[in-house]
This record gives C-alpha cells, sequence and structure tokens, in this order.
C-alpha cells in the first residue's frame, strides 16, 4: 500500500469525524474542516475557471504564438470586448463606479431572459399542457389494460386521475374566487393531490437524507480498501469490513470525549479567570 | 446612461433573443453564436467576483479581529494551495525540490495578506514575504523536476491537485450534507404529525413510498408494495408535479417579461 | 404516560446516537435486500443496452460532493456499462466542483475496466480506456443554461479545448462530432437547477433523447417530465442507482447501501409513529382534563 495515499485517506477519515462531531456540539474541529474546505473550495474553483474558461476562451483565442501589442492587432481582436466587459464587473467594490457594473449585467440578464421566454414557456407550459389534454382517455381499458388492475398507470382509470388531478391542482393554485360548491371541491380535490405529490417527495428526501450518512460510513470503512485499486467496490482477499468500523467507532468516542473535556476545561478556565 | 442605457441593453438584446427563436435566419444565427460565446467570457468574470470576495472577506476578519479570525488563516492556506499546485507540474516522476518550493510560495503569499491584515508590523511581513518568496523563485529557477503551467492545463492533474480534492474537499463537503441525515431523524420525531386530513394524505403517501423496498412486508404482500409506490408516484404525484411546472413556468415568463420590459429591476440594486 | 412525555422532551443527540447505532450495525450484519426494478430506470437501460458499438453517449457529471452519495453510484454503474459496450462517453460538468467529481470517476471507472469481468453472464476483456478515443471530458463552464445553448450549436464554441486542456479537433472521437445531433444519448446526472435547463434549454429545443440521475429530494419533481415524453427515463436516488447496478449485474455502493437504507428507514418510520401516538396521547389527555 501506499503510505502516501494511507496518510491522505486517514486524513480524509479524520475530516469526516470532525464534521460529524459537529453533531454533539460546534467544537475547533468542525471549525477546522469548515474554514479548510471553504478556501480548498475556492482554490479549485479558481484554477478550474482559468484552465476551463478564461485560458482556452479568451487567451488562447487572443494569443495565437504571436507577439502582439496589448492583442489589438491580434487575429481575434473582437475578444477584447467580452473581456473589458467581465473587467467591468469589478467596479461592484467601488462605491462611486457601481453603475459601470450594470452594462455587463444588464447584457446578461437580457441575454437569459430573452432566451428563457419561449424555451420556458415552451418545455413547461405547452409541453404539460399538451400532455394533460393530447391523450385521450382509454374508456376501453378503463381498469387496466388487459384485466382489471387497479395500480396499472396505463390505464384510463389513471389516466383520469392524472388529468382531473392536475386541473384541479391547477384551480387551486390559479384562482382566488372563493373556494365554494363545485369549485371548492375541486380546489379541495387539488390539495388533495398536492399532498399526495408533497408526500412522495419527502418519502423520497428521507432515502435521499439517509443515503448521504450511508455513503459517510461506507466512505470511512472502504478508505483503506480503496488503496488497492480506486473503485471502493473491489474486494480483497481476507478484509473484513466489521474492523475498520469498530475502530472508526472507537476513534469518534475517543474524539468526541477530548472535545467534551477541552471545552469544559475551557469553560471552567474562563470562570475562574 | 447609468439607469437608462442597462434597461435598453436588457431590452434589445431580450427581444432580440426572443426574435432569433422565431426567426432563425443565419445572420441572426451568427449574431446568436458571438453572443453565447461572449457571454460565456463575461459569465468567467462574474463568478471569479466570489473568489476575490471571499479573499477580502478572510483578510478583513483578520485585520479587524472579528470571532475566530484565526481560523481565516486556514481557509486562505487553502485557497491558494490550491491555486499553487493549479499552476504547476511535475515533468517526471520524481518530486525534486517541489514541496519546498510549495511551501516558501505559499508562505510568500500568506505573509502578503499578513502584511495587507496586520496594522502595526507591515515591515516585518514585507520582509518575510521577500524572503520565502525569494527562496521560492531561486528553486523555481534551478529545480528541473518541475515547471509552470499556465497556458495549458497541466496542473488540474497535479497529484496535489486532485490529492486536495478527493481527500479534503470531497470528504468535507459530503459530510457536511450528510448531518442532514441526523435533522430529518429529529424532525421526524417531533415534527411530522397527523394533526389533520391533509397531513395524515401527506405522511401516508410518504410511508407508502418508505415502505416498498422492505422485503420483510414484501414477505406478506408479494411486490404490492412497489407497484402501489410505483403507480403513486406515476399517477397522483405526476398530477400534482405538472400542476407545479406549469404554475413555475408561467411565474418564469412572466418575470422574465417584466425584467425585459422594465418593470422589475432587482438586478440594478441600489443607486 | 410521564414516560411518554419524557421520550418525547429527549434530548434529540440520543436520537442521532440511535440512528448511528443501528446503521453502522446494518451496515456491520450482511444481508441481502431485494431490489426491483422500476420501468422507469428499466427504459435508460434498454437504451444504453441496445445501442451499437462506437455511438456517442454525453454524460453531464452536474453534481458537486454534497450530492456524491447519490449520484456517484450512478455514474460509475452507467459509465462502466457503457465502456463495457465499447460505446463512447462525451462527460460535460456544469457545477462548481463537477470538474473533480467526473476526473475521479473516469480514474476509477478506468481502472475497473482494465480488469476482466463477467456481467449477466458475459465475458468482457479488460481494456485500456483512452482519453480521446473512448471519451472526451468537455470541463467547466458558468452559467449552465447558456452553455446547454451553446453546445446545440457546436461544443467547440462553449469547449474550445478539454478538461486536461487539449483542443476539441486533437481527439479522434470528437472529429465530426460536433453538436447534439452526433449524440444519440445525452444522461443528464445532476443534484440541482441543472437539471431544468437540460429541459428547457437543451431537450425542448434540440429534441435529443434525454435521460435523468437526480438525487432523491428531486425526483418526484421530474415525473411530469416522464409522462409528457420530454424525458426518456429517470433513476431516482441511491434506490435508482441501485436498479441500474442490478440490471447491469455490477453492484457497487449503492447495493451494499441499501441494506443500512432499509434500517434507518425502519428507524425514521419508528420514530414517525412514535411521535403521533405522543400526539394521540397528549390530544387523549387535553381532552381528560378539559372534561374535568
Amino acid at each position: 500500500m501506499d503510505f502516501g495515499l494511507y496518510l491522505w485517506t486517514t486524513l480524509g477519515a479524520f475530516l469526516t469525524l470532525a464534521i460529524f462531531s459537529f453533531l454533539y456540539k460546534d467544537n475547533p474541529f468542525y471549525k477546522i474542516a469548515e474554514h479548510l474546505v471553504v478556501g480548498v473550495s475556492a482554490g479549485y474553483f479558481a484554477v478550474i475557471l482559468w484552465h476551463n474558461g478564461l485560458s482556452p476562451n479568451l487567451f488562447q483565442r487572443l494569443n495565437d504564438g504571436n507577439w502582439y501589442f496589448l492583442w489589438m492587432d491580434s487575429t481575434a481582436p473582437w475578444y477584447l470586448i467580452p473581456a473589458i466587459l467581465g473587467i467591468m464587473m469589478y467596479t461592484r467594490f467601488s462605491k462611486k463606479w457601481a453603475w459601470v457594473s450594470r452594462w455587463p449585467m444588464a447584457l446578461y440578464i437580457g441575454i437569459a431572459t430573452g432566451v428563457a421566454i419561449p424555451l420556458e414557456m415552451g418545455a413547461r407550459v405547452n409541453r404539460q399542457l399538451f400532455a394533460i389534454m393530447e391523450r385521450s382517455i382509454d374508456w376501453a381499458n378503463f381498469f387496466g389494460v388487459g384485466g382489471f388492475n387497479l395500480l396499472d398507470t396505463a390505464s384510463g382509470l389513471s389516466q383520469l386521475i392524472v388529468f382531473v388531478g392536475a386541473m384541479a391542482a391547477l384551480i387551486y393554485f390559479f384562482f382566488s374566487k372563493e373556494h365554494t360548491g363545485l369549485f371548492g371541491a375541486t380546489a379541495k380535490f387539488g390539495i388533495w393531490i398536492l399532498m399526495i405529490g408533497f408526500g412522495a417527495s419527502f418519502g423520497y428526501t428521507v432515502m435521499a437524507r439517509i443515503s448521504l450518512f450511508i455513503n459517510r460510513i461506507q466512505y470511512i470503512d472502504n478508505n483503506w480498501l480503496q488503496n488497492g485499486l480506486n473503485t471502493g467496490i473491489t474486494p480483497i482477499e481476507g478484509y473484513h469490513a466489521g474492523y475498520a468500523v469498530i475502530f472508526w467507532l472507537v476513534v469518534l468516542i475517543v474524539v468526541g470525549y477530548i472535545i467534551r473535556e477541552i471545552m469544559t476545561y475551557l469553560k471552567t478556565k474562563e470562570k475562574s479567570a | 446612461m447609468k439607469r437608462q442605457l442597462p434597461l435598453a441593453l436588457v431590452f434589445v438584446f431580450g427581444l432580440f433573443m426572443v426574435f432569433q427563436y422565431f426567426v432563425p435566419h443565419e445572420s441572426s444565427e451568427w449574431v446568436y453564436e458571438f453572443l453565447l460565446d461572449w457571454i460565456l467570457i463575461i459569465g468567467i468574470f462574474a463568478v471569479a467576483l466570489g473568489i476575490w470576495s471571499l479573499f477580502r472577506v478572510a483578510v478583513d476578519k483578520i485585520k479587524t479581529h472579528k470571532p475566530n479570525w484565526g481560523y481565516s488563516y486556514l481557509t486562505l492556506l487553502g485557497l491558494f494551495s490550491m491555486v499553487v499546485f493549479g499552476f504547476t507540474a511535475l515533468n517526471g516522476e520524481s518530486w525534486g525540490w517541489y514541496f519546498p518550493f510549495a511551501i516558501s510560495a505559499l508562505m510568500a503569499i500568506m505573509m502578503i495578506a499578513q502584511t495587507m491584515a496586520t496594522t502595526s508590523q507591515k515591515g516585518l511581513y514585507a520582509g518575510l514575504t521577500g524572503l520565502f518568496a525569494l527562496i521560492a523563485v531561486v528553486i523555481a529557477i534551478f529545480d528541473p523536476a518541475w515547471s509552470f503551467h499556465f497556458s495549458t492545463a497541466e496542473g488540474v492533474e497535479n497529484p496535489m491537485f486532485r490529492a486536495f480534492f478527493d481527500h479534503i474537499l470531497i470528504p468535507c463537503l459530503s459530510t457536511m450534507f450528510a448531518l442532514l441525515a441526523f435533522f430529518i431523524a429529529s424532525a421526524a420525531y417531533r415534527a411530522f404529525r397527523a394533526r389533520n386530513l391533509l397531513a395524515s394524505l401527506l405522511l401516508i403517501a410518504a410511508l407508502i413510498v418508505m415502505l416498498r423496498f422492505n422485503p420483510w412486508l414484501a414477505a406478506v404482500y408479494g411486490d404490492f408494495g412497489a407497484r402501489l409506490s410505483n403507480w403513486l408516484m406515476n399517477v397522483p404525484n405526476m398530477a400534482a408535479q405538472r400542476a407545479i411546472v406549469i404554475g413555475v413556468g408561467l411565474g418564469i415568463v412572466a418575470t422574465a417579461l417584466k425584467v425585459i420590459l422594465g418593470i422589475e429591476r432587482g438586478y440594478m440594486g441600489k443607486g | 404516560m410521564d414516560l411518554f412525555e419524557k421520550l418525547m422532551k429527549l434530548d434529540r443527540r440520543w436520537i442521532f446516537l440511535f440512528l448511528i447505532v443501528v446503521c453502522v450495525l446494518s451496515y456491520a450484519i450482511d444481508f441481502y435486500v431485494p431490489i426491483l426494478v422500476e420501468p422507469e430506470s428499466q427504459k435508460i437501460y434498454d437504451y444504453v443496452e441496445n445501442l451499437e458499438e462506437g455511438s456517442i453517449v454525453l454524460i453531464a457529471i452536474d453534481y458537486d460532493p454534497n450530492n456524491m452519495a447519490e449520484l456517484h453510484p450512478m455514474t460509475y454503474a452507467m459509465v462502466e456499462h457503457c465502456w463495457r459496450k465499447k460505446v463512447k462517453v462525451i462527460f460535460t460538468s456544469l457545477s462548481q466542483n463537477g470538474p473533480g467529481m467526473a476526473d475521479q470517476a473516469i480514474r476509477d471507472i478506468s481502472d475497473s475496466l482494465a480488469l476482466d469481468r463477467t456481467y449477466n453472464g458475459v465475458e468482457f476483456k479488460g481494456r485500456e480506456i483512452v482519453n480521446g478515443v473512448d471519451y472526451c471530458f468537455l470541463g467547466y463552464k458558468p452559467y449552465y443554461a447558456l452553455v446547454i445553448l451553446a453546445m446545440g450549436q457546436d461544443f467547440r464554441l462553449p469547449f474550445p479545448s478539454d478538461y486536461y486542456g487539449n483542443p476539441l479537433d486533437s481527439l479522434p472521437m470528437m472529429v465530426g462530432t460536433h453538436n447534439y445531433g452526433d449524440v444519440d444519448l445525452v444522461v443528464d446526472v445532476s443534484g440541482g437547477n441543472i437539471t431544468d435547463a437540460w429541459i428547457s434549454y437543451g431537450q425542448s429545443r434540440f429534441n435529443f433523447t434525454l435521460a435523468l440521475g437526480l438525487t432523491g429530494v428531486m425526483t418526484a419533481q421530474y415525473y411530469p417530465y416522464l409522462g409528457s415524453g420530454q424525458v426518456h427515463g429517470i433513476m431516482g436516488g441511491l434506490l435508482g442507482a441501485a436498479q441500474y447496478e442490478q440490471m447491469c449485474d455490477n453492484a457497487g455502493l449503492a447495493i451494499d447501501g441499501m441494506r443500512i437504507q432499509l434500517a434507518a428507514h425502519v428507524v425514521i418510520i419508528f420514530f414517525i409513529v412514535m411521535g403521533n401516538i405522543g400526539l394521540l396521547l397528549e390530544r387523549r389527555r387535553l381532552k381528560r382534563e378539559g372534561g374535568i
């Protein structure tokens, strides 16, 4: 096993535990990890922006290997215009010149909103309305295609529920008319359907959140295993998943205990001082 | 000039983009490609603003000794380590004097930040900056094991750059997010109560989705649970979400129209 | 009743500890959770399975490490499936930390492809994965909606060179590959709004086949697009990833995680039930006190 990699993976495991220690209490370990990652993330982004952004899209187009005076006589001098507009964004930091940054901002907003209008209208509104209307309800197979099956998503009944449900929910959303009579009943059905939708979303959300924690358990456990073949799923003979987990649980308890001790010590010191 | 020109720009370019969608003529296509190309370049400058302001905030925090200011050194250290690693790469297998260089370069940059942050001993830190910078430059000139790469992207394949991403960024960010697992558990304990009919509907739907891959229950009723939850996702959920999608879509279009017509001016800020 | 009230007022850290113990124990114990494949993810698998050798799939790695738990297994299973079938892959990454995720995935999956493996009874010889031949990683650009539009004109417009700095025309697989028209399938593996942009700005304008890999939080919101045919298939959360791994016969982190998922769900459901029993008891107590 590569010793350097061993150190790196151990650092990763330590940082993971340091952040989990927040569950007990805010503490210096958590703060260290938090502040470090903010910096590393920004530094990573800076490098990516250069190598994936400015360098290929701007400088390599201006700079084709020849020497130019401020690139004004290069083969593609018009790329200086977006560069100047981009630099104008930085006037935001000055109170006096902040208005200059509005020009590139306005250019971006104009383009982004102009593009959005037809496309969002098409993708979200028109296509969805078509989907509600174009499919006629399959009365022949009302209770399931080829036999009685209420859970058939293609049956006429399901199609009817989708149609009525979507209409009812839209009515609930868009009409502020007093919800009484048939109108009120429809709106009520609409909110029921919405609640079922939110419930389904919520069920998935629980799964999503738990997955995040599962991934961390797997990470801590597979940590040294990964060194063999970076896939994280390669079984190595004689390796037992339990050992590392137990080891790290012990580490967790120890770390938690130490943090607690330090915090109480600091508190008593503060009081006596 | 200060307010009218931006409004005019938004109106003209917004209208042009809408027009271009409906009338894709060769010449309008040409302008369209140019605009897309340019706006990406402006965008790169714009998102880089965030990094610059992070730097300023960290330095300010050190300068004014705000609470927890000491940790800001770590932020700066992380930021500049990535920058140093991202613009250098090994020429072969050997590391040579790479680490002494990286450390002295980082120290030099940190000392610049410290000079900006300090109020009393500016001269001392400026001197230290010079010293570390000198060491870094000397190593950079005489060490053949590695070199700088600004115009080509070798830096992103630097093992140190990748190690910082894989073993610092990934564990920290994903663990911070993983804390949510615990908060949803605690919320499940306290907040998810069937107080009325609507809340009960929500909870029942959630339970159906959550129970579907339970093999112990599946032993009792077969794949009914899975099919029920699939039906729930594809029929009532689809109806509800469809209404939401249409609602959101109309909202986006309405806001975009307001922006183009200059009714909504929030993006301009004050002044 | 007193005990129950005490339980309701329990410090939340005990709840955290309980969840940790259950999850770690269920991880240490080996048992198998059967995974039922749903039609939404089956559709994606079938589409990839029926692609011919040499076809091109665009996989957008639009997630940060935050969401890697659910989305990384999808990427791993899907890219391995493509490469075993000798389908070429174009990677893009439109979220801030996405390029690093894609970079890591490419390295790991290339390692795995070097081995001889058998999936679903078919033996695949190990082979070396070569940049420019088997894949091309375009990298990152800001303003994802406009990048998606620009890629519809030509990949070279937003990405003159790839993530590693090679000009696109120097990569053999990109010669003659210009825009979505030359791509057989677009897969967006995403943990945020970028999916909306792929649907609104990509699919609805350029009409390509789009499949989605989503985090659990987002999954339910994208079913309408499935119904209207704008989206070909959806993989939702860790369960979706596990289904894909199951179909590929390539068990990875997602299938491995399902047994913890099961135990944790039982805990959460138990918590919800406890909370609701508490509510009932409280109501009964209030009624009784009011009655007296």
